[in-house]
């Protein structure tokens, strides 16, 4: 019997459950690599040869070649590993949030000055274009 | 004999921390947040906890996947800021307090809550920053401090109820153990916060207030919300909110009220605080 995911309905949101986390292991311990600094001065040096060295699937090097964060938490990244790329990069986890918003940084902070974003319109998918993601 | 006197709560912002290492507390983006906090500075001051159990979550730090503990208690002597990618924060060691601990392991277990126990690993700033919030910067901290650490980056987290639980397993343990010591309960993380996808950066200041209000006066109902209404109300990171259960099952039913603060925002998220003690 499948399991119960009663958060597979809420927009904008990756939820990293077990089944994620089995399809994003290698994106997430290449990630965690990051944390010593001789391997973050080998991937600031050759990025691709430092993904070649990881089995990860194109799809997923590619979306950190891009640095589109997106794109790695779809293919099983989570946020927490993923802070590892954006940290040897020198981005804090507000710039890299609102990379993830399609908002500018100045838009991002400016909202979350102003209260952040209102769960109005944003706690279920059907309710998308009645409120505001 | 020892006995479990207060409960703090805090979240536990990496910024916060960033903030606090390099000198930025006065600015005016971060005075507010650290006003809250004065309180605090000054009661714990006066209370001197011999021991913090300071609940919090790992966050890809010491934690890769290569093992995923759900409740990971430390009996360790000694635990090191961690280098989540910018380098260890500039703070002291964390000097645990392996003999209590080792009873604490022993107690909960045979209570049925199956903890990991660590004896090796670095923290991060889910333990470091609740420490820099209370004590400031001093050149070392000024209580052993016993890490537990809870899954919430994993989902599922335990449940709210069995988080619950543990801090009742958690005072029994404490109160069986012989030599006179103060200890003290925090629960960390949160508030409201989503740090993922294109709902990030969501703030919902009526659940956590409302939160806040439940875990002083209905904790039992609290514990019995359910993962989805954290995910789906307070963000897909709110759910650390959990943790706090922990601190407030180890505490009487009846609990005095000393703080409470809220501001939001640090950085992406809303930031609660407050000081419980037993009635």
């Amino acid at each position: 019997m499948a399991l119960d995911k009663p958060y597979a309905d809420i927009p904008g949101t990756t939820i990293f459950d077990a089944d994620m986390a089995r399809i994003g292991f290698h994106i997430n311990q290449f990630s965690m690599s990051l944390m010593k600094a001789e391997n973050r001065e080998s991937f600031i040096a050759d990025e691709r040869a430092y993904l070649d060295e990881w089995p990860m699937t194109e799809d997923q090097k590619q979306a950190v070649l891009d640095r589109d964060y997106n794109r790695m938490m779809s293919l099983g990244g989570n946020v927490y590993f993923l802070a590892k790329i954006f940290s040897t990069d020198g981005i804090s986890f507000q710039q890299a949030a609102a990379s993830m918003t399609g908002m500018t940084q100045p838009e991002y902070a400016q909202m979350m000055l102003d209260g952040g974003r209102s769960p109005e319109g944003n706690r279920y998918k059907n309710e998308q274009g009645k409120g505001k993601v | 004999m020892a006995k479990i006197t207060a409960g703090v709560a805090t979240s536990h912002v990496p910024a916060i921390g960033a903030a606090i290492d390099n000198g930025k507390t006065e600015d005016d983006y971060w005075q507010p947040v650290f006003a809250g906090y004065e309180y605090a500075k000054q009661w714990i001051a006066e209370q001197k906890p011999d021991v913090v159990i300071l609940v919090y979550n790992d966050h890809a730090s010491a934690f890769s996947l290569d093992l995923v503990p759900t409740f990971a208690l430390g009996t360790g002597e000694k635990y090191k800021p961690a280098d989540e990618g910018w380098g260890p924060r500039p703070v002291p060691d964390v000097f645990g307090h392996p003999e209590l601990a080792s009873h604490i392991a022993h107690s909960v277990i045979t209570d049925n809550f199956d903890l990991t126990i660590v004896n090796t690993m670095d923290v991060d700033h889910g333990l470091t920053v609740p420490l820099s919030l209370m004590f400031g910067q001093p050149n070392a901290w000024p209580c052993n401090i016993i890490p537990l650490a809870v899954n919430v980056v994993l989902y599922p987290p335990p449940s709210g109820q069995r988080c619950y639980d543990l801090g009742k397993a958690l005072r029994k343990a404490v109160e069986s153990f012989d030599e006179d010591l103060n200890v003290q309960i925090w629960g960390t993380g949160g508030m409201s916060h989503q740090l993922q996808g294109p709902r990030a950066g969501l703030i919902n200041q009526e659940f956590d207030n409302d939160f806040l209000d439940k875990l002083v006066n209905e904790p039992e109902a609290q514990a019995k919300v359910p993962h989805i209404d954290y995910v789906r109300e307070a963000g897909s990171e709110g759910v650390e909110l959990v943790m706090w259960l922990i601190m407030r099952g180890a505490l009487n039913k009846e609990v005095i009220e000393k703080h409470r603060f809220y501001h939001v925002p640090a950085s992406n998220t809303a930031v609660g605080h407050m000081i419980l003690e037993n009635k």
